[in-house]
């Protein structure tokens, strides 16, 4: 290529100027990930515990048992979530990768289409273990369906509706078993008067809504794509879904408006953990934040995320971390024994308890909790009541423009608008649209 | 003077309003810093109740803030040393010297000052990528991309104004300079830059204030061995929790530097400014 | 790090040739190349930064560089002009959303420029007469622009929470103007933030030069006009405003090019809330790129923002009859 070699000549002259004055101040800067035999892996982690410190501190013992084990060294980066996926990007696009990195989940179909990422084929699928030491249904969100998986599940979760306890017990309330039974209670236990909720939504983040987006339509028997993988957004169960959830704020009126404005789950849990709602659906690991904004474990109890009487018992979407090795890695096997090292029973177990995580593996106890319940709970939710998000590689695309369609509807409901389910399916023709063009 | 009774009432409802729409958001953020967390997730209060200096002193930990500031430091540093070291070369070429392709070159660097960041960032990437590739010099994810980058950000702007500094500076100095013995650039290290100094002054704040605020090809080009503070200061809002009063420690610490820096210097910014612009 | 270092190479060889025809008919004599090696370090710097990048930039907008090809981009197949046409077709969503960005963000430069010259000018004209701590009031003035933009454009989103931000506690808790309290970063009041919070940044800037200029008026001008009976009023609309037309044509420019490609205040202020009424263009480009992985048509928009930008300041320039002087 012309333009390259054109490009370098100037590069090395103008870095000829400044190299000259500019000492050693860059000297050690140089990756040690991706070059050299000597079997050093570099290992992208993303963000899991309370800071991006603390998962340093957590994964450090266990990366150093695992080079006492095999003699391959560790290179350790924990990346926050607001720069996972452009840092992922930008590895694709370059070729500069680690060799192995976690991604959300719901990423894997449209990373897999990338073509950047291994296949975890019959070969590579034994090296970790086979693919039958796996939740079949984490496992399931690997890849598109029917193609050797381009990432393996690593840290399982799930939603779960969490109840204040105190607050159901004085107003007579049992935990709810329908969506009906849920809203009747949050409207009980509603009084902004006093600045009392019933629940409280990150209906501000768009990952956040399309979850729901999708959770809810489920229980409505409809899908977002068909098996082309062409966008089917509009269809009344996903008009009816979504508008059932907006209506958590708009008619029901049990979740407080300034929610529109939570962008991410935090915000949401911190108002569950300090009493100011009774309600919030979260994934299991808002254990953490729970009692590190000062609720105690007894306080809370949880129940699947209830379906409307007569729907489809969808309670979560497969959620959690996946681990996927680049393609053009250089340690392919390093990678693999890594990859089997991260999802065997013992670190499953020493890490399921730090970052409140559910295990990927068949028969694994979870040790999130010591509340055997909650866990009975959560595993039973994560394995017979989630569906994977859709498995196509438009996924990215279906994540941000109908979460963000979400976004503004609950805007405009906050700000003292009406949404009908007329404007739903035309936001939803908006998306459907973009990802169309996009694709 | 102009001290009429109308002049001083309009000077004084100016100074209210500007003054109140300046000093509110700077004390907000350093009461704010002074709370704990559980005081700047509730209401709001003008004054803290329980002031607290420990989000001083948890921001260093729940992110590496003194890694990131050390990289902020040298990148800045070094982008605003070559940035002004080039600038002075090309404004004292633009202002003395007749050649052809002048025009050309005043024209295309002003207008790259035009570019929209994102045009150019993926492709700069690539570049670098492919410069990497071919040469083995490491640009992604190290300090040395980020002051190439940055020194060319305040480049157009610097030789523009140094330019027009120059050109202010009588010729009849340098060309006695000239006379003296010097070569034109002993004349310029003698005789035009003394006399520049406060442009060089301003530009180099210009520059360093590029450099340390800079937050789009940050955002893209760091990884955690060249992460600069404006995009380390994200890394606040954790998966458990949104720490601003720590958010707002590290925002004032990491301004002190460039605020006194700019303030200590603002004269000869103004100068520099006013010989750049006006005329 | 020595300030001469990098002038070696460069002095070395062009002294000498340089001294020999010394004294006030040098420029005859003197080395041709000398501007030229002058120059480079500049040209080489922008050619490999900027000039360089936005040719790629360009070839990219012509290519469908989406994620099924950026692992290996230089296989991306030709889109032609494909790339162009969706994102000028306003029929369709993703066209729509480009317009609608560009509206927003000539809505944000205009109003914002507009504000930043004003305050700016207030207070120039109020600080022009000495009075007794006129230099700490503009040291005052000058830390919003001093200040990191990120960390300015932080303080202002705790500000502006809903539930927990100072300006809702001003204007509900503190002063009653409504029970109902507003949401600031989503919805339509996500502009007035967005403008807010740039004025506060800009207006600053256009102060300081504005500043800058007046010191060039001298002081018996306005004597002399106040000896004739001109107010304040006429004062400032004869010998200020017509004195500061060349800072007023430079700052103007410089203002509109920074709001117009302001990706900074956007991204900082709303992360991934992304309101409608604030999807500045860059910011919606970036997005546009980044989250849907289609760097083709990010990069066809960018390159359509940059035919705008300079039609507007060649128009602009003309319109002013006055090129850049040393273009």
């Amino acid at each position: 290529m012309r333009l390259r070699s054109l490009v370098a000549a100037a590069a090395v002259s103008a870095l000829g100027i400044s190299l000259a004055a500019c000492g050693g101040s860059d000297s050690g800067d140089s990756s040690g990930g991706n070059g050299g035999g000597d079997a050093t892996l570099t290992y992208w982690a993303s963000n899991q515990g309370t800071s991006l410190d603390n998962d340093k501190q957590v994964l450090t013992p266990v990366l150093e048992k695992f080079t006492q084990e095999t003699g391959v060294k560790v290179n350790l980066e924990v990346i926050g979530w607001n720069d996972l996926q452009t840092r992922i990007q930008t590895a694709i696009t370059s070729g500069q990768a680690p060799d192995v990195v976690n991604i959300g989940n719901t990423w894997a179909a449209s990373l897999q289409a990338t073509e950047a990422f291994l296949p975890f084929d019959g070969e590579a699928m034994d090296a970790i273990g086979g693919k039958d030491k796996f939740v079949p249904t984490a496992l399931a969100t690997g890849g598109k369906e029917g193609t050797d998986p381009t990432s393996v599940p690593l840290y399982g979760l799930a939603y779960g509706l969490y109840y204040n306890k105190a607050m159901f017990q004085q107003a007579g309330l049992q935990p709810p078993k329908t969506w009906e039974e849920m809203v009747a209670a949050a409207k009980k236990l509603t009084n902004p008067a006093k600045n009392q909720w019933g629940m409280a939504l990150a209906a501000g983040s768009y990952t956040e809504n399309v979850h729901f987006a999708f959770i809810n339509a489920a229980q409505n028997k409809s899908e977002w794509f068909d098996a082309d993988g062409k966008p089917t957004f509009t269809s009344d169960g996903n008009v009816q879904g979504v508008l059932r959830y907006l209506d958590l704020m708009q008619k029901d009126k049990v979740a407080n408006p300034s929610n529109a404005q939570y962008d991410n789950g935090t915000k949401a849990v911190n108002d569950f953990a300090t009493k100011k709602v009774a309600m919030v659906i979260n994934q299991n690991n808002a254990n953490s934040s729970i009692v590190a904004n000062g609720m105690k474990p007894g306080e809370y109890g949880v129940v699947p995320f209830p379906a409307p009487a007569g729907g489809e018992q969808v309670a979560s979407h497969v959620a959690g971390i996946n681990l996927s090795i680049f393609k053009n890695t250089k340690n392919k096997d390093a990678a693999l024994k890594f990859v089997k090292y991260m999802t065997d029973a013992p670190t499953q177990t020493t890490l399921g308890k730090p970052f409140a995580s559910l295990p990927v593996l068949k028969d694994a106890k979870p040790a999130f909790t010591s509340d055997a319940a909650e866990a009975a709970i959560f595993s039973d939710i994560y394995n017979t009541k989630s569906k994977p998000l859709p498995l196509v590689p438009a996924e990215d695309q279906y994540e941000s423009t109908v979460g963000k369609a979400m976004n503004a509807m609950f805007a405009k409901i906050a700000t003292g608008g009406t949404v009908t389910a007329d404007e739903v399916k035309a936001a939803l023709k908006t998306a459907e649209d973009q990802v169309a063009a996009s694709s | 003077m102009r001290d009429t009774k109308g002049f001083k009432i309009y000077r004084a409802v100016v100074l209210v309003v500007l003054g109140l729409f300046v000093l509110v958001p700077l004390y907000v953020m350093v009461t704010s810093s002074m709370k704990p967390l559980s005081d700047v997730q509730g209401a709001f209060t003008w004054w803290p109740s329980n002031l607290t200096l420990d989000p001083f002193v948890d921001m260093w930990r729940t992110v590496p803030l003194a890694r990131y500031f050390v990289n902020s430091t040298i990148v800045s540093v070094a982008a605003t040393v070559f940035s002004v070291m080039i600038a002075i070369l090309a404004a004292f070429a633009v202002s003395r010297f007749r050649f052809r392709g002048r025009t050309v070159f005043s024209t295309t660097v002003l207008s790259t000052q035009m570019f929209p960041g994102v045009l150019f960032l993926l492709p700069l990437f690539l570049i670098f990528v492919n410069i990497n590739n071919s040469t083995g010099l490491q640009l992604v994810g190290t300090r040395l991309g980020l002051i190439i980058t940055y020194l060319t950000f305040s480049l157009p702007f610097s030789i523009w104004m140094l330019a027009g500094y120059f050109d202010s500076i009588p010729r009849e100095l340098d060309e006695a300079a000239l006379v003296d013995g010097c070569g034109p650039m002993g004349a310029l290290w003698r005789v035009v830059l003394p006399a520049a100094r406060p442009g060089v002054i301003a530009v180099a704040i210009y520059s360093f204030m590029t450099a340390w605020g800079e937050v789009l090809f940050a955002s893209v080009m760091t990884t955690e061995a060249n992460r600069t503070l404006s995009v380390g200061l994200r890394q606040y809002s954790t998966q458990t929790n949104v720490y601003w009063n720590q958010i707002m420690a590290a925002a004032l610490v990491v301004s002190i530097p460039v605020v006194i820096g700019f303030l200590l210097a603002q004269r000869h910014f103004v100068a520099g400014v006013t010989a750049g612009a006006v005329k | 790090m020595s300030v001469a270092t990098p002038e070696a190479p460069v002095s070395a060889g062009a002294t000498p040739r340089a001294q020999k025809k010394r004294g006030p008919d040098r420029r005859p004599g003197l080395s041709r190349k000398l501007p030229y090696l002058l120059l480079a370090p500049a040209i080489l710097l922008e050619l490999l930064i900027h000039i360089i990048p936005m040719l790629v930039g360009i070839w990219m907008s012509f290519v469908k560089l989406t994620k099924f090809f950026i692992a290996n981009w230089s296989a991306a197949p030709w889109a032609g002009l494909g790339n162009y046409q969706v994102a000028v077709d306003f029929d369709n969503a993703v066209g729509e959303g480009l317009l609608k960005s560009f509206g927003v963000t000539i809505a944000f430069s205009v109003i914002t420029l507009a504000l930043s010259w004003a305050l700016g000018m207030a207070a120039a004209v109020a600080l022009q007469p000495a009075f007794k701590g006129r230099s700490i009031v503009r040291t005052l003035f000058l830390v919003p622009y001093a200040l990191p933009a990120y960390a300015g454009i932080l303080t202002w989103n705790f500000m502006l929470q809903r539930d927990t931000g100072a300006v809702n506690h001003v204007l509900v808790d503190n002063l009653g103007l409504t029970s109902d309290r507003p949401f600031w970063l989503i919805g339509g009041n996500a502009l007035i933030s967005l403008i807010t919070v740039a004025v506060w940044k800009l207006w600053t800037f256009a102060f300081l030069t504005l500043m800058a200029g007046l010191q060039s008026i001298p002081n018996d001008v306005y004597e002399a006009a106040s000896v004739d009976g001109a107010g304040l009023v006429r004062q400032w609309r004869h010998i200020t405003l017509p004195s500061l037309r060349p800072v007023n044509l430079v700052l103007v420019l410089v203002l509109f090019l920074w709001t117009f490609s302001d990706f900074n205040t956007p991204y900082v202020l709303f992360g991934t809330g992304q309101p409608p009424a604030g999807d500045l263009i860059t910011f919606h480009i970036y997005n546009a790129s980044f989250l849907t992985w289609n760097f083709g048509s990010g990069a066809a928009m960018s390159v359509l923002l940059l035919i705008f930008l300079m039609i507007v300041t060649g128009a602009y320039l003309i319109v002013t009859g006055r090129r850049s002087r040393r273009a």
